[in-house]
């Protein structure tokens, strides 16, 4: 490699770069973005233009198609957090966050409004606890997973399965089949706005700060890294592998609570059947395409949540070109197949042995 | 060695007996109401003889420790394929062959993904989801029916009565009820004694097992690991591609929001059945009665009427959560013995 001249010498350094990757699908998404304002005649830099909106019931709002991704990507990016340190843990996925999502709405709902009752303007309980109630939730389905991973022993995915099923319908079960709306602006908070920023980007920022002192002040970071790698390993070293797996998957279901918090707030209702449907998905997804290994050890939360507003964008760009829906998916998954394509390790050595090739015969 | 057999044996004979328990338990409290007939076990069949297919291919999946959740969409996009295929005028029979070829063609570029390129079978399979089930809303967005009109051969295959010889009762009219099922269940079966077959006696089936064992050990014996695992991937997607059909033949309708979830019924069976995740260990039999289990729970609930609709869904994941415990018990029992 050092034998390489110059220029190409930087250009492995910075495709060393644990950024690279999400930062260059960002960039390409920002790229398509220029491209497609430029073809339809409007502004080609309305993508990054944010401006003050004047608006009936909030005043005045920050808007923009920045504001928007950023705002709309909060839960994928809250759940991200969560789902890097238990890939990291446990090499394992949680494919039940978007149905504990769906649960944790559900049960706030529930309390907030009563059982039974499908629509209210007032609180049955004081918010504070209908809070608590969906963290607390998140914190239990978060623990019973991490049972089961950590002190049975049962693949991560087949552990979350049993959630991934049950949650959603034990949450349709507490709202009597219903979707329960809580029209009260004091719920909706959480949803709307905090001045003129979006209230989710503001939780999701709180989160991202308070997890990464977290981790830097502390050595849960380098700890659940550690079990990540090997576990038998750190467990001789003296660290409490069951533990910390369990802590990361507990962690997991708490960001989970407050991603459902955010996804019913934003809707002002608990509709069990459809928040967080295939979330899971992009969150696993921003993971992976933040530059993380999903067979667990080294993690880097920075990539997961520049990944998970990736995704975000992705998603907001293909709205803006036109395709439904319901069509978004196969764009989504040609994307995915292309960066694990190129970042798995047979494909690298088939273009190394290429390049080498080249080589010989030059 | 000899242990190990054991306690997989055990395994099996905890699910056929929950199996028989609960369904006993479906005739004692829901006699009344004709759980008893012979028919309503065949209307079990009937229901599930797409997902007994997909099941099948899972199996065989999970056997290399792998996974393949993109069944539940493949489905989706088969059942849309036939539905607006045959309203644009193709016939049955060559719209079944292209429906079969396409699955066989997505499993070996899903199974190229895994086996060469050494890609998560999560991932791969997760694009695979996204894929097919967008493709499903890029072929039509809305739900297209497949009725008579349309087309007639396809209509008198869901329409088309196999009589079984056996089992009968005589109703309030003093009529003989000959039980019966849809030519969808004489396929599952046939699928799942075929796949039984392979997978206990030919070479493919045996090398399964033992990359699902250890893919190490596996490629020292000088088994091709990469092109077994690219071969499992086909043989799921062909394999889910009939129990589309199947499906088709049931619901006789393309929709977008078709079979979700499928895939998550199908890996809960196998594991029910006794398939461990983490491969070489399984057989079809324990997941056809994992299918059963399934379909005995959701039957029981609709027979009751008076219960929720999410009721299926958690008692599931509670016999779920029951067998992987049971199983995860009896390796650290195996594990101890060591």
């Amino acid at each position: 490699m050092n034998s390489k001249n110059g220029t190409k010498f930087s250009w492995e350094k910075i495709k060393q770069w644990p950024l690279f990757l999400p930062v260059v699908a960002l960039i390409l998404v920002m790229a398509v973005n220029i491209i497609h304002d430029a073809a339809v005649g409007t502004n080609p830099l309305s993508f990054f233009m944010i401006s003050l909106r004047q608006t009936t019931t909030s005043g005045s709002i920050l808007y923009g198609r920045i504001v928007d991704i950023i705002n709309r990507g909060s839960e994928i990016a809250i759940l991200a957090i969560g789902m890097t340190l238990v890939v990291s843990a446990s090499a394992g996925t949680d494919i039940s966050v978007g149905s504990v999502m769906s649960l944790c709405a559900s049960f706030m709902c529930m309390m907030l409004a009563g059982y039974g009752v499908s629509s209210t303007t007032t609180l049955a309980v004081p918010l504070v606890i209908g809070l608590l109630a969906a963290i607390v939730m998140g914190l239990v389905c978060g623990a019973f997973n991490g049972t089961l991973v950590a002190h049975l022993h049962i693949q991560p995915m087949v552990a979350t399965l049993i959630l991934y099923s049950a949650a959603r319908a034990i949450g349709l079960l507490l709202c009597n089949d219903l979707i329960v709306y809580v029209r009260n602006p004091s719920f909706a908070y959480f949803g709307a706005f905090t001045g003129p920023i979006p209230t989710p980007i503001i939780i999701t920022a709180v989160c991202i700060i308070v997890i990464s002192l977290i981790l830097k002040k502390t050595a849960l970071g380098m700890y659940i890294q550690s079990v990540g790698i090997n576990a038998k390993a750190s467990r001789i070293a003296g660290l409490n592998s069951k533990l910390l797996i369990f802590l990361a998957y507990t962690l997991c279901g708490l960001f989970a609570a407050i991603s459902g918090i955010v996804a019913s707030s934003r809707i002002t209702s608990a509709d069990s059947n459809n928040i967080g449907l295939y979330l899971e998905m992009d969150a696993i997804l921003s993971v992976a395409l933040g530059g993380n290994s999903l067979g667990g050890g080294k993690f880097n939360l920075a990539g997961s949540i520049i990944g998970a507003y990736t995704i975000q964008a992705i998603t907001t760009t293909l709205y803006a070109l036109g395709v439904s829906t319901n069509q978004a998916p196969v764009f989504k998954a040609i994307i995915v197949i292309i960066i694990v394509v190129i970042e798995a390790p047979p494909f690298k050595a088939f273009l190394r042995r290429q390049a080498a090739a080249k080589g010989v015969k030059a | 060695m000899k242990k190990k057999f054991n306690s997989n044996t055990v395994l099996l004979f905890i699910t056929i007996a929950l199996f028989v328990v609960l369904y006993a338990g479906g005739c004692i409290a829901y006699g009344s109401k004709g759980f008893t007939h012979f028919q309503t076990f065949l209307n079990i069949l009937i229901t599930n003889a797409g997902l007994i297919c997909v099941t099948c291919g899972m199996t065989a999946v999970m056997l290399t420790g792998g996974i393949d959740i993109s069944v539940g969409a493949l489905i989706a996009m088969d059942c849309m394929l036939l539905a607006v295929g045959m309203s644009k005028g193709f016939g049955a029979v060559p719209m079944v062959l292209v429906i079969l070829l396409i699955g066989a063609v997505f499993g070996a570029f899903q199974g190229f993904l895994v086996g060469y390129l050494e890609i998560q079978p999560f991932i791969v399979s997760m694009a695979g989801m996204f894929f097919c089930r967008g493709m499903t809303a890029v072929i039509c967005t809305d739900q297209v029916s497949i009725t008579q009109e349309i087309n007639p051969t396809f209509y008198a295959w869901a329409n088309a009565k196999v009589i079984v010889p056996f089992g009968g009762y005589i109703n309030n009219k003093g009529k003989y009820m000959a039980p019966y099922v849809r030519p969808g269940v004489v396929i599952a079966i046939l699928v799942l004694i075929i796949t039984f077959i392979m997978l206990r006696y030919t070479k493919f089936g045996r090398s399964l097992y033992a990359v699902g064992g250890s893919a190490q050990s596996a490629a020292m014996m000088g088994l091709n690991v990469k092109l077994i695992k690219m071969k499992a991937y086909m043989l799921s997607s062909f394999l889910c591609s009939i129990g589309g059909i199947c499906y088709c033949l049931n619901t006789m309708a393309g929709s977008v929001s078709q079979a979700t979830g499928l895939e998550m019924d199908a890996i809960s069976s196998a594991v029910i059945g006794g398939t461990l995740l983490t491969g070489g260990v399984g057989n079809v039999i324990g997941s056809f009665f994992g299918v059963l289990i399934n379909g005995t729970i959701s039957s029981i609930v609709k027979t009751n009427g008076k219960l929720a609709s999410s009721w299926p869904n958690i008692l599931t994941a509670a016999l779920l959560f029951v067998f992987i415990v049971i199983q995860s018990i009896f390796a650290a029992i195996r594990e101890r013995s060591k």
